[in-house]
């Protein structure tokens, strides 16, 4: 099905039917991930161009923003992160169920940015786990649909008895929590 | 009005203040004002001299002394405009009394003062901080308050407690 | 209502107390985008604090390089050739354009017409930030406006393709009145909202569309002009209710009067230099300015206190979206919370602006 899948013959047997539920469950995933709306600054504004007549995200599936993070999937953290904001979205990382993922749209979301100041967090890993980092100040459009592609990709890669909520071979939570712990 | 006719009815309405003007350093029209008058002559520059529009309110840190800057317009007259310095030679406490009775478009520059260089004003309605949080450690944008980064740890002892996020 | 909301412009919290539906008190919580701006731009010098200036209010990164280059200029009396001057003309009516297309779409969007007005708005914004990639290199934090002119010239294909978007925004205007004026939906929900008295807005320092939405004629434009704003010939329209409505009309009224500007602009753009020699590491004379100009949220001003360094002493940028929310509470009171969301939207804040 996909070249960067190679099955060698004699799993074949083995993983069949567990590659064609891995497969649906994924496609169904990566097509349909809705992103919680959390636009905090700059990169806002390219987010909902992103979403907007020319560069339009509705092909990823991807238009319908969630206020409530209960109904998301993806959180596109667009925008600085000061210390005052920082707690608020920990929480709403929390409140997201699983399997959730984190894009971190822009240089102050990966790094703090220009801003190097008493007020602003430097970057958003050191209080969740990211999984595709955007550059940019703001990244364009095309950039963050590089980025999705790449949680496309990501999600492509992921098998179903990976998550914890599949029988008995299922792990804990697939990543650990942030950088610190 | 020219600049010499509102200082001249100034110094009329007020014969015991000394006012000083500071018009060659600055480039605009300045008056230096005494702390503890400040209320009286700003209430006498927008009822009798019609300065209606306080545009902007600012603090400085000198080495010396703080100071409150008020830049004044007034939308009726048109006219340039007039900037009014209070000088605060205290630097442990330093207060002043709060013209948002007089202008209420004050209240927030005023608290922004407040939480960022630690002024106290006398007779604000509500005098909290606005843009940092109430256990955060020092005033930022003073002279000796070292610009660095924080982690996210370090704060946290500071930060309240929910519910009060 | 939360600093995660989807009708907040940003990240700005309100605590409501309320009676049923209707809004008894209303506390602004601020301080989400704090960045620490002016203790950051203190240890920069004066050229490198430009892009720290592009951040401040997002939407319109040039008219606030042009607020912060007027300042700087009068601290150290740099002359601007005249072609710099009309450029920086176009290029802050483009911005105008671009940030009263959002405030009316995302005023609708707070309305409940979920993203259409937006999707129009953008599919012209799109079309004007084309031009901002042509003159500086990107699309919105622009970095053009420079201390003592503009940063490049502007490219051959820069002008006729200004030429031909001009006649294309006027009949987007004039959509916009067409499909939104006469809404009865609309009518309905902000005839009558949020109304903001005069003297009240005086009073609380309220500046750009807003105060001009409820009578007073003010703009910095013409009370106290800067660049070269006293050679063309625009008027300043007014609204007299001062509800959500007239904020609406004051916006439509205004891109009118800036399409005027543009294309007497476009007409008399001179040839010659783009910007006078300014050295990288400007020293400034020991004193102080304060300019303000009429940026498209209200009255943008920088204060700046140099003391014969390259660094700035004090910078201190006055916020047009904090100062209008001053009266948010009094023109609240009363009204349900949906309403709120409406008022809230028709002022147009940019929450960078606020918190800085």
């Amino acid at each position: 099905m996909f070249e960067d899948e190679k099955i060698p013959v004699e799993e074949i047997d083995r993983k069949i039917l567990v590659t064609s539920v891995d497969w649906i469950y994924n496609w169904g995933r990566q097509y349909s991930m809705w992103p919680v709306m959390f636009g905090l600054a700059c990169c806002a504004f390219e987010m909902i161009g992103a979403s907007t007549a020319r560069y339009d995200i509705a092909r990823f599936g991807m238009e319908f923003y969630r206020p409530s993070p209960r109904h998301a999937d993806l959180m596109i953290l667009a925008g600085t992160i000061t210390h005052k904001m920082a707690p608020q979205v920990k929480r709403i990382w929390e409140q997201m169920p699983e399997p959730k993922y984190c894009l971190a749209m822009g240089s102050c979301a990966i790094s703090g940015g220009i801003f190097k100041s008493y007020a602003v967090l430097q970057g958003a890993d050191e209080i969740l786990p990211v999984d595709v980092y955007v550059p940019g100040c703001p990244p364009r459009p095309e950039a963050l649909f590089d980025g999705i592609l790449k949680i496309h990709r990501m999600v492509r890669a992921q098998s179903v008895k990976g998550v914890s909520w599949y029988g008995k071979e299922g792990s804990s939570s697939r990543r650990g929590a942030s950088r610190d712990e | 009005m020219t600049n010499d006719e509102i200082l001249s009815k100034l110094q009329e309405a007020f014969p015991q203040v000394e006012f000083q003007v500071q018009t060659e350093e600055t480039k605009n029209f300045t008056v230096i004002v005494p702390a503890e008058r400040l209320v009286d002559v700003a209430t006498y520059l927008r009822d009798h001299l019609k300065f209606d529009y306080l545009s902007n309110l600012a603090s400085v840190d000198y080495p010396e002394r703080f100071e409150v800057v008020y830049h004044l317009y007034s939308m009726k007259r048109g006219g340039g405009v007039l900037v009014l310095k209070v000088l605060l030679p205290d630097r442990e406490k330093p207060e002043v009394d709060s013209v948002t009775p007089i202008w209420p478009g004050a209240n927030y520059q005023e608290r922004e003062v407040y939480d960022l260089m630690g002024i106290s004003f006398n007779g604000h309605p509500d005098l909290r901080r606005i843009m940092l949080w109430d256990g955060f450690p020092g005033h930022p944008l003073r002279k000796d308050f070292e610009n660095r980064t924080y982690t996210f740890k370090e704060l946290e002892p500071t930060r309240p407690k929910p519910p009060d996020w | 209502m939360g600093p995660q909301h989807p009708s907040t412009h940003g990240v700005f919290r309100m605590i409501l107390t309320l009676d049923g539906e209707t809004v008894v008190d209303l506390k602004p919580m601020f301080g989400y985008l704090h960045r620490g701006l002016e203790k950051t731009s203190e240890e920069r010098t004066y050229l490198q604090a430009v892009p720290f200036t592009d951040r401040l209010d997002y939407i319109c990164s040039m008219t606030n390089n042009f607020a912060y280059a007027v300042a700087v200029e009068r601290l150290a009396d740099i002359e601007v050739p005249p072609r710099a001057e009309y450029i920086r003309v176009i290029m802050g009516e483009l911005t105008r354009l671009i940030n009263h297309m959002l405030g009316i779409g995302f005023l609708f969007n707070e309305l409940g017409a979920w993203y259409t007005p937006v999707v129009y708005a953008f599919r012209e914004r799109e079309r004007i930030m084309d031009l901002f990639e042509m003159a500086s290199g990107s699309r919105m934090m622009c970095n053009y406006i420079r201390p003592g002119g503009v940063a490049a010239d502007l490219p051959e294909e820069f002008l006729p393709h200004l030429k031909k978007l001009i006649p294309h925004l006027k009949r987007f205007v004039a959509e916009i009145r067409f499909y939104l004026s006469e809404n009865e939906i609309f009518r309905a929900r902000s005839v009558g909202v949020g109304f903001l008295p005069a003297d009240m807005a005086v009073a609380n320092s309220i500046t750009g569309p807003v105060l001009r939405a409820s009578g007073v004629t003010y703009d910095v434009r013409r009370a106290e002009p800067y660049s070269i704003y006293d050679e063309f010939e625009f008027d300043i329209p007014t609204q007299v209710e001062g509800d959500v409505y007239a904020r609406y009309a004051q916006r439509l009224d205004e891109m009118d009067e800036s399409l005027k500007i543009l294309s007497q602009a476009v007409e008399r753009l001179p040839d010659g230099e783009y910007t006078s020699k300014v050295p990288s590491r400007l020293r400034p004379p020991k004193g102080e300015s304060y300019a303000r100009i009429e940026a498209p949220k209200g009255e943008l001003g920088f204060y700046l206190v140099s003391d014969g360094s390259p660094n700035p002493y004090r910078w201190r940028n006055r916020p047009p979206s904090l100062i209008n929310l001053s009266a948010l509470r009094e023109m609240c009171l009363g009204h349900k919370v949906a309403d709120v969301v409406v008022i809230y939207g028709s002022i147009d804040v940019t929450l960078a602006d606020i918190d800085r």
